[in-house]
C-alpha cells in the first residue's frame, strides 16, 4: 500500500510530489494545500511550485544546490502540516455562444443522447467548473465538474484545425482552446474571452482552484466582447460565491 | 552601438535560445532553451559572458548570414562546416568578424545541433522573461530569409584574445543517462531489461518538443492521470512507442514516464541525428533522496 503523500526526485532539478491517484475535488484541495506550504517554505529560492490532478512537481531553475537537505526539508514539511480548508474561491463568468456555426458537434450529441439542444446548453452552463490546472498548450484549463449526462466520447478522427476559443467536450471533460490546434473533442460553442495572452504578465488570469461557470451569449453579442478583447476593453465578470 | 545580422538563407532550422522561460510553467508554456545546454553554454563561456545569453541554435543545414557590424563570435556543437566568407573555421574558437562579412555552412561532418554566439548575445524580442524563441509563444519560431537579428556592437575589434578549446565528449558519446522516471517501477523485468540492453536509434519524428525512438516497446502499461513532465521525461505509449520529450515539451502529459534523462543525458541525445543509434544507461539518485 502507496503512503500518500510520497516526495520522489525527477532528475536533477525536480522533486515530485504524488497524491492518492485520483481525480476529485478533495484530492485538488489537498495538493493546493500542500502547494501553498511549500511555495511558502521555499520563497527566497528560485523554484517554481506546479500542480496537476494529483501531483506537485517543484522545479528549481538551476541543478538542486543541497539534493539532501531539500528533500529532509520538504519531507519533514509534508510530514507535519495540518491540512486547513480554504474557504474563498474566485468564480469566472465565460460567454459561449453555443449558435450553430460554432457548435459544429451539438447537433450529434443531441441525437445520440437523446437530449434537446436547449437542454445540453442549460446542462452545460449551469454547472460550477472547478480549474484543476493549466497544462496540455499554454492557456488550456483543466475543468473538473462536467454533468454526467453531457459525458461523450472524443471523436474517431480528430480535426486538423480547431478554432481559438472552440469549447468542446471529451470523455468527461470540457474546456476551451485557447488557440488554433489540431483536437479530438466534441465542439459544442464559442467563447471570445482571452484565455492566455503572450504579451501580459501573468499570461492567464486563471489560477488552480479557481471556478468558472459558463453562461449564453448570443452570435451579435460574442461579436461584441471580441470586439472589447481586441481593443483591451474586456473585463471577466466575477459570480458570488453561493456554495 | 546598435548592430544586426541579416540572414542570407535560413538553412533547414535554426532559432534563437536563451536559458529558456521560468515561472511560466503553470500556464502550459514549455520551458525552452537550447536543446544541447553543455554546447551553448561553452561558446558563451568562450566570449566570457553568462552562459545563458541568447545564441542562434542551428540544425543540421546552417543559415547564410550577413553581418552588418564588427562583433566576435564563437561556435560550439555539431560541425557544420563553417566558413567566414572564403576562411575555413573551427569550432570552439573565438574569431573576429568585419562588417560585411558573411558567415555560411556547408557539409555535416557531425552532431545534430551547432551553436552561433555572438558578443553579447543576440537581443531579439523578449516574450515572458526570455528570448527564446518557441511556437505560439514568440512571433517567430525558425530564421526566415531576409530577418535582420538586432545584437549589441562591439566598438574595439582588438578584444578577442583568441581563446579556444578542445572538443566536448559528449558529442561522440552512444551513452544517454537517465534516472527511473515515476512509472519505471510499473515495467516487468524484461521490460526494464531491454530498455538498458537494447539500441534505440533516433527517429525521423524527431523535433525540439520531443525525439521518438524506432524501436518499440512492447507493454501493458495503463495511461496515468495527466500528470507533470519536463524536458528528459520519457513516455512509453501504449502501442510501444518512446518519445523522449525535450526543451519545447508540453507541461503535462498522460503516458507513463518511465524515464527521466538526466541533463547530461539530454545533451548527448540533442546530438543525434535521425538513424543514429544510443544506449539507455540506468543511473540512481543518491539512495537517501528517494
Amino acid at each position: 500500500m502507496d503512503h500518500f503523500p510520497k516526495i520522489r526526485k525527477m532528475g536533477e532539478r525536480a522533486y515530485l510530489v504524488e497524491f492518492e491517484q485520483k481525480i476529485s475535488a478533495e484530492v485538488l484541495q489537498k495538493v493546493l494545500f500542500y502547494k501553498e506550504i511549500i511555495q511558502k517554505k521555499l520563497i527566497k529560492e528560485k523554484v517554481e511550485v506546479i500542480n496537476t490532478y494529483n501531483s506537485l512537481l517543484i522545479t528549481w531553475h538551476e541543478s538542486i544546490e543541497d539534493a539532501y537537505s531539500a528533500f529532509r526539508e520538504l519531507e519533514k514539511l509534508i510530514e507535519t502540516a495540518n491540512i486547513q480548508e480554504k474557504s474563498q474561491c474566485r468564480i469566472f463568468r465565460i460567454p459561449v455562444c453555443y449558435d450553430e456555426s460554432f457548435g459544429l458537434d451539438l447537433a450529434e450529441i443531441s441525437s445520440a443522447k437523446n437530449l434537446s439542444r436547449e437542454e445540453i446548453i442549460r446542462l452545460h452552463s449551469s454547472a460550477n467548473y472547478v480549474i484543476y490546472f493549466i497544462g496540455f498548450l499554454p492557456g488550456f484549463l483543466y475543468l473538473g465538474g462536467l454533468p454526467d449526462e453531457l459525458h461523450f466520447p472524443r471523436r474517431k478522427e480528430p480535426r486538423l484545425e480547431v478554432q481559438k476559443g472552440a469549447v468542446g467536450i471529451g470523455e468527461k471533460q470540457t474546456g476551451i482552446y485557447p488557440q488554433k490546434s489540431p483536437g479530438g473533442w466534441n465542439i459544442i460553442g464559442n467563447s471570445p474571452v482571452p484565455l492566455f495572452e503572450v504579451h501580459s504578465d501573468p499570461p492567464s488570469p486563471f489560477l488552480p482552484g479557481d471556478r468558472i461557470r459558463f453562461y449564453p451569449v448570443s452570435g451579435e453579442e460574442h461579436e461584441e466582447i471580441s470586439k472589447q478583447v481586441e481593443s483591451g476593453e474586456f473585463k471577466f465578470k466575477m459570480a458570488e460565491d453561493e456554495s | 552601438m546598435k548592430a544586426e545580422v541579416e540572414v542570407l538563407h535560413p538553412g533547414l532550422f535554426s532559432s534563437i535560445q536563451d536559458g529558456g522561460r521560468f515561472g511560466y510553467r503553470k500556464y502550459g508554456v514549455p520551458q525552452s532553451g537550447p536543446m544541447d545546454n553543455a554546447a551553448s553554454a561553452l561558446a558563451n563561456l568562450l566570449l566570457q559572458q553568462e552562459r545563458d545569453t541568447a545564441v542562434m541554435e542551428i540544425t543540421l543545414q546552417g543559415p547564410k548570414l550577413k553581418f552588418l557590424c564588427p562583433t566576435q563570435i564563437v561556435i560550439t556543437g555539431a560541425s557544420l562546416s563553417p566558413r567566414l566568407d572564403e576562411e575555413e573555421l573551427r569550432n570552439n574558437r573565438v574569431y573576429s568578424v568585419s562588417a560585411g562579412q558573411v558567415l555560411s555552412f556547408g557539409k555535416r561532418i557531425s552532431g545534430s545541433r551547432a551553436y552561433l554566439s555572438i558578443k553579447n548575445g543576440f537581443k531579439t524580442e523578449e516574450v515572458l522573461r526570455s528570448l527564446s524563441w518557441s511556437p505560439g509563444i514568440t512571433q517567430f519560431s525558425r530564421l526566415e530569409k531576409g530577418m535582420k537579428l538586432p545584437f549589441l556592437g562591439v566598438n574595439e575589434k582588438s578584444i578577442s584574445s583568441l581563446s579556444s578549446v578542445g572538443e566536448l565528449d559528449h558529442l561522440a558519446s552512444e551513452i544517454v543517462e537517465a534516472f527511473p522516471g515515476p512509472e519505471f517501477h510499473l515495467l516487468s523485468t524484461t521490460e526494464k531489461n531491454m530498455l538498458q540492453k537494447s539500441h534505440f536509434s533516433v527517429g525521423r519524428n524527431s523535433n525540439r518538443m520531443g525525439i521518438q525512438f524506432e524501436e518499440e516497446l512492447k507493454n501493458n502499461l495503463e495511461p496515468i492521470i495527466t500528470a507533470p513532465v519536463i524536458p528528459g521525461t520519457v513516455q512509453l505509449t501504449p502501442s510501444g512507442k518512446i518519445i523522449a520529450l525535450m526543451r519545447d515539451c508540453q507541461t503535462t502529459g498522460g503516458y507513463p514516464r518511465i524515464l527521466q534523462l538526466s541533463e547530461a543525458g539530454i545533451n548527448v541525445l540533442a546530438q543525434k541525428v535521425p538513424g543514429e543509434k544510443i544506449r539507455i544507461k540506468l543511473i540512481k539518485y543518491l539512495k537517501e533522496v528517494n
